[in-house]
């Protein structure tokens, strides 16, 4: 059994000066989501293109489910591209009953489709309305129903929540994750790193036209963790700093009532988690004792940093 | 239904349910039937109202040419207004006395009207002016100025006065000229060229303005989908092949079904109104009115019946014309010059983020498209001149050119050769504008210069 919903193997692809993908390769596991991450014009919509056919690469291969990309696959992909946007001036019913047609439905199916997404989303009364009458955050909601109503089976959303105000962007949410739940896998490229952390479980980080980090979320975090504890404490906060000498760095106490929450980065390598528990439980009680995992935001920027000073050396 | 049939089909529902387009389905055979009969509308209405003509003729040489019609009636007041004291005619009072009388103008000839060529009489009248009763009034004075002068010239070298109404019948020779086109088979038709250059000119023009006005349709249809931002979404879907071409065709129906509802509807109101408005015209009726003066001459039966003759032929001429096809070869040229253009303004359409922005490109499509026009108009006048032949062969203006040329026999190998280079032509610019079109839809916020869509153009996919 293949595990794979999309592989892309050493994609390259040049514009008339410069090169926009250089020999970048992804694997998304199925039923998975997977965060397509990377600055602007770091080649990800270039990427995504490739992917939904729009452009083909130089050089590579894309693989949907085990087989060669080829037209037929344009059914198994639901795309919801950053531009996006519809016809102004034709009504909302009868334009997302086009589109869904050119995804290769059949014009029943559509209408029956459709007529549950409006009343899920309880749009019902927008059918015959004309898009320029609807906001930008309405126009949207119609757009991510004409995306999924074929029922990929490998959907990419390119900066979805972008348009969305806090409530819509929970909801829209609340359906990509019920969207994996029914098996879909989903292509998810944004700048927006809390919710990379909240949804994704696999990511791929893109910066300069090269592949620079992959991998599940969690191992990522804890390759880049550094070694800091964050630790609940209660006892003689004051004895501290007598017990962790150079070895150890306080970066935060915020001490309480007796009781509170002290962070400790550890500077000799050669120390580690059990010396210092056993260092502090001599002046007082652990409560919880946790290395600090960073968040993707700190990831992205100190890995994106990182090549960018090296390329600059070279 | 396949891809491109949905685009087409979108294409095509959207723009016939337009108000626009319904207004000027509509509206184009109003106004080209009104064109047509309003001039016929116009003669009748002028001679409907019928109106008295006070005249105070000095020269005494004139009151009996001018007879009374159906709608004019002529009275010499000269006599009232005489003032034998002063030994002339008293203008003041009689321009007073007009206000209230019932008059519709007063027609004054001065004695200086026989003595000169270019002479001059005044009508004084409190109504808007009347061009019919003036150009009615200049027609007899002039017919009579000319004989009056003539009789004078003749005194003098002592001929006799039967001599002048010989010498002009001779002046005022009439010569037809009857174009007789000869058929392949060897079968005489005669024709009016008169005729044939106005339906050629017609035929041409409306092709350069269908072109212009359904490839710029084309262009803002691409632009549409550029600056609203469906294009990426319908570009995951389609190819933009498939697309482009979708959007070209759908458009072609659009003014294939206009220039069709157009020919019907035209068609049907002129035949309607002119059995309603000219249900008692008869071209040789026309005649007397227009060469009443000629009543006045011995030889008088002679001219109206040759100008009878003249509107005659000229009517059997427009009945002769072979209608069919010329519609067929409209559609043809309509849709081969359409298709040539429409690729073009596709590809500029894509290039650029707003309308504004297409100026720049329209060059290449404007110049053509004009210059045909401008070899159409002298194509009318020497329809198989090389020029002619030369720009109805050329795919950029052959479709203007040669549709100028259709009314009059042109030899099937001319149309042959034009209508397969225009083919050719049309499948590489869609080609050519194809490439640059699939770049140009996903490129926003860049200025972009010719060098830019040669750069296109080679992109590989």
């Amino acid at each position: 059994m293949n595990t794979y919903s999309l592989v892309a193997e050493n994609i390259e692809k040049k514009f008339a000066n410069h090169l926009a993908l250089d020999d970048v390769s992804i694997e998304v596991p199925q039923g998975s989501i997977f965060g397509l991450l990377g600055p602007n014009g770091a080649g990800k919509t270039t990427l995504i293109r490739i992917i939904n056919q729009i452009t083909a690469p130089d050089k590579g291969q894309v693989y949907i489910n085990g087989e060669k990309l080829c037209s037929k696959h344009i059914a198994d992909i639901g795309y919801l591209p950053e531009e996006r946007g519809l016809y102004k001036k034709m009504k909302v019913g009868e334009q997302a009953l086009y589109l869904c047609q050119l995804k290769g439905m059949s014009k029943n199916d559509a209408l029956i489709g459709l007529k549950l997404w409006f009343e899920k989303f309880e749009i019902q009364n927008w059918w015959d309305k004309k898009v320029e009458e609807l906001s930008k955050g309405m126009q949207q909601k119609v757009q991510f129903i004409i995306t999924v109503l074929h029922k990929p089976r490998l959907l990419i959303f390119d900066e979805p929540f972008s348009g969305f105000d806090p409530i819509n962007a929970n909801m829209l949410k609340e359906e990509i994750l019920e969207l994996k739940k029914n098996g879909s896998t989903i292509i998810f490229s944004t700048h927006n790193m809390s919710s990379v952390e909240e949804i994704c479980d696999y990511i791929a980080l893109i910066n300069k036209s090269k592949k620079i980090l992959d991998g599940s979320i969690d191992s990522i975090r804890k390759t880049y963790a550094s070694d800091i504890y964050e630790i609940n404490y209660s006892g003689y906060f004051n004895k501290l700093g007598t017990t962790l000498t150079s070895d150890y760095k306080i970066i935060e106490i915020n001490e309480t009532n007796g009781g509170g929450k002290i962070k400790v980065e550890v500077l000799n390598k050669e120390m580690g988690g059990n010396d210092l528990i056993t260092r502090m439980t001599n002046f007082g009680t652990i409560t919880t004792f946790q290395k600090h995992l960073p968040g993707m935001n700190d990831i992205f920027i100190k890995v994106v940093g990182d090549t960018n000073a090296i390329t600059e050396q070279n | 239904m396949s891809k491109i049939g949905l685009i087409i089909k979108r294409e095509y529902t959207t723009r016939v349910k337009k108000k626009s387009f319904i207004i000027m389905t509509i509206l184009g055979p109003i106004l080209f039937a009104a064109l047509m009969i309003t001039p016929a509308i116009l003669m009748q209405m002028e001679d409907d109202e019928f109106k008295k003509i006070a005249v105070i003729d000095e020269t005494a040489v004139y009151i009996d040419v001018l007879k009374d019609t159906k709608y004019i009636e002529f009275t010499n007041v000269s006599g009232s207004y005489y003032d034998a004291a002063t030994v002339s005619y008293d203008l003041t009072k009689a321009k007073a006395d007009l206000k209230e009388s019932d008059y519709y103008a007063l027609l004054y000839i001065p004695h200086t009207a026989t003595q000169s060529k270019n002479g001059e009489v005044v009508v004084y009248s409190y109504n808007s002016p009347n061009v019919g009763l003036n150009m009615h009034i200049a027609n007899l004075v002039e017919k009579q100025t000319e004989y009056v002068r003539l009789q004078m010239l003749m005194d003098e070298f002592g001929l006799k006065e039967s001599a002048v109404d010989s010498v002009l019948s001779v002046v005022n020779s009439n010569i037809n000229v009857v174009t007789s086109s000869l058929g392949e088979d060897g079968s005489e038709q005669e024709s009016f060229a008169e005729v044939n250059m106005v339906l050629g000119y017609i035929c041409g023009f409306l092709i350069y303005m269908f072109v212009f006005m359904y490839g710029s349709q084309v262009m803002r249809g691409v632009i549409e989908e550029k600056t609203s931002r469906i294009i990426e979404v319908i570009v995951s879907s389609v190819k933009p092949f498939e697309l482009m071409m979708g959007k070209v065709i759908g458009i072609a129906l659009v003014g294939l079904t206009q220039f069709l509802l157009w020919v019907v509807l035209t068609g049907g109101i002129v035949t309607v109104a002119q059995s309603i408005v000219l249900k008692d015209y008869n071209p040789s009726q026309m005649a007397p009115q227009t060469m009443s003066v000629g009543s006045q001459l011995d030889n008088s039966g002679v001219v109206p019946d040759e100008q009878a003759m003249k509107f005659e032929k000229a009517f059997q001429s427009i009945y002769s014309i072979n209608f069919v096809e010329i519609i067929v070869y409209f559609i043809i040229y309509f849709l081969g010059g359409y298709l040539l253009y429409a690729a073009m303004f596709a590809a500029i359409g894509s290039a650029v983020d707003n309308e504004a922005d297409t100026q720049q490109f329209m060059l290449p499509i404007t110049l053509p498209l004009v210059l045909g026009l401008f070899v159409m108009m002298s194509a009318m006048k020497n329809p198989n001149g090389s020029l002619a032949y030369w720009f109805s062969l050329i795919p950029f203006t052959s479709p203007i050119v040669m549709m100028a040329r259709i009314p009059y026999e042109v030899p099937f190998i001319d149309k042959a050769i034009s209508v397969t280079l225009l083919i050719g032509t049309f499948i590489f610019m869609t080609w050519f504008a194809a490439k640059i079109y699939r770049v140009g839809i996903l490129m926003y916020g860049k200025k972009v210069t010719y060098k830019e869509l040669w750069k296109w153009f080679r992109y590989k996919n």
